[in-house]
């Protein structure tokens, strides 16, 4: 099992959400809205002249727990479904995740997705 | 005979005349004019409505998320202090018989013998309890005016005691001064809504206060919510025609032409404070269009009722541009924190406002003139109404001020700045994000 954390654009949310159901084989996603920085930077606001850097933009942290095989596919549509071409579309992080358990009935591994 | 039946004539007739004047003059005590108190009331309700809620949600958005109800709560505490102050002894002693220039005689204490038929001196055609409610709208916004420079960092009581002072010490005898009969409107001054007793003074106000209040911990301007200021500056906005026009204390052709000038002004204000910034920083923005607007405000007031459509135009401009200059390019160089300026808008636009009157009166409109139509002096005597204003408020605020300072203190804790006056002061938050 992997887990796949795509840090992506607000308002892409829609899209992505969008994309994955479409596809099938998600059983169920978990959305943070978080701030960072990247290589976007920050940006400047003005108020009445007086110039203020704003270093952490709002970006949506999408996490999706699925089996080995389906992780291309995963990545290939939110690649797709979140780009506009520009700096500060996001990124996606892949990781190993050793054990998932259904709280409810006590099921674990991929069973349990 | 034919004499003395003529004399007798005479005498009942005169008798019977004296008997007639006397009626002439009660049907003149109720010469109320139907049209003129419907716009009254009218006008009165629109001034409410500029500080409940127009001035709160003006200040509000633009306070930090922390502080958002400690802002709007200075608003609203002082209009409700003014309203009771207001209806015991404030209208009594800024409007009642003048006592050498300075002060009105407390006559009218609890508004007693003011009854339904009752009209003032100064608008014989409305009631008189409603000319007193139309002026308590002024005093209370002029209060509430002063909050937006000492806001995220007093303490409210310290704000309900300055609130009670000042009203009492500093607006009552100003608003004396100007409209009620004391030595500045005997010195023809020109004020037609309140330049001076409203603006002027809540600006130099403001400017003593931060000044001695010192900085905030974090001293820059981050609006939590500026559609709520652009609420806020749309009732002002709309708030102002009864401000301005209501004025007239009629409701004819001058009230007309108050109001389209009040308009004209606001709209030339955002649309050059608007230039300035496009200009200057290449992007025109939401805050600057309602810093204009209302600036543009401030400067028409004193001459709302004094000038025509070109002079609102000019004063509309000139309201755009200066007050930008000293906001945006002089305060940063002083390093007073006036945490939403309002000497920067209030103060500056209401000098600048009050000499532009002395400038652009028209005689067409009201009878009075100003230096473009051959009469300089005008332009003297409003200098001189701004400069004994200005330094009045400015020694008697500082002296309130500094008093509060050394009894109950002015400031809030650091740590309750920090958490935010919201929490710290009122326990409530503007915006619970939790369950």
């Amino acid at each position: 099992m992997k887990k796949i954390e795509a840090i992506i654009r607000p308002f892409m949310l829609e899209n992505v959400s969008k994309a994955l159901s479409d596809a099938g084989g998600i059983k169920g996603m978990t959305i943070t809205e978080v701030k960072g920085f990247g290589r976007q930077g920050g940006y400047l606001e003005i108020y009445r002249g007086e110039k203020r850097e704003v270093r952490f933009l709002p970006k949506i942290k999408i996490e999706i727990v699925v089996p080995d095989e389906m992780v291309e596919q995963i990545i290939e549509i939110i690649l797709k479904a979140a780009s506009t071409g520009k700096v500060g579309d996001g990124k996606i992080f892949v990781m190993p995740v050793d054990e998932t358990i259904r709280i409810r009935t006590g099921e674990r591994g991929t069973d349990a997705l | 005979m034919g004499f003395i039946k003529k004399s007798v004539f005479i005498f009942w007739g005169s008798i019977f005349s004296i008997f007639i004047s006397k009626r002439v003059f009660a049907s003149d005590v109720s010469s109320i004019n139907q049209g003129d108190t419907t716009w009254l009331l009218i006008s009165s309700a629109l001034v409410m409505l500029m500080t409940v809620p127009g001035l709160a949600l003006f200040y509000g958005g633009l306070s930090k998320r922390k502080d958002v109800l400690n802002t709007m709560a200075m608003s609203l505490f002082s209009y409700a202090i003014a309203s009771m102050l207001w209806v015991i002894y404030g209208y009594s002693m800024a409007f009642g018989s003048d006592f050498l220039g300075f002060i009105g005689i407390p006559s009218k204490i609890f508004l007693k013998n003011i009854s339904k038929e009752a009209v003032s001196d100064f608008a014989l055609s409305i009631p008189e309890a409603l000319f007193a409610t139309f002026q308590l709208t002024f005093a209370a916004i002029t209060v509430a005016l002063i909050s937006g420079a000492y806001i995220e960092r007093m303490k409210i009581s310290a704000w309900v005691l300055f609130s009670i002072l000042w009203l009492s010490l500093v607006y009552i005898p100003v608003a004396h001064w100007v409209w009620g009969g004391g030595f500045l409107a005997k010195l023809s001054a020109l004020d037609f809504a309140g330049g001076t007793v409203v603006h002027i003074n809540a600006g130099i106000a403001a400017l003593v206060g931060a000044i001695i209040m010192g900085k905030r911990n974090m001293p820059i301007l981050i609006p939590h919510n500026l559609p709520l200021t652009i609420i806020g500056t749309g009732l002002l906005w709309f708030g102002w025609f009864g401000f301005n026009a209501g004025s007239a204390l009629t409701s004819g052709g001058l009230a007309a032409q108050a109001f389209l000038n009040t308009n004209t002004a606001a709209s030339l204000g955002a649309l050059a404070w608007l230039a300035c910034e496009w200009v200057s920083h290449g992007r025109p923005t939401m805050l600057g269009f309602a810093s204009g607007a209302v600036a543009g405000l401030v400067a028409i007031t004193p001459a709302a009722g004094f000038v025509n459509i070109t002079g609102s135009i000019f004063i509309g401009l000139l309201a755009g541009i200066i007050p930008y200059l000293v906001v945006v390019k002089l305060k940063p160089m002083f390093g007073y924190d006036d945490s939403l300026d309002v000497f920067g808008i209030h103060g500056v636009a209401g000098i600048l406002g009050c000499l532009l009157t002395g400038i652009f009166a028209d005689p067409a409109v009201n009878n009075a003139a100003g230096l473009i139509y051959g009469n300089p002096s005008q332009v003297w005597i409003q200098l001189l109404s701004i400069v004994i204003v200005g330094a009045y408020c400015a020694i008697v605020t500082f002296l309130i001020l500094f008093t509060l300072n050394k009894t109950i203190g002015l400031r809030v804790l650091p740590e309750d700045e920090l958490i935010g006056l919201d929490e710290a002061v009122h326990g409530e938050k503007s915006y619970n994000f939790h369950i």
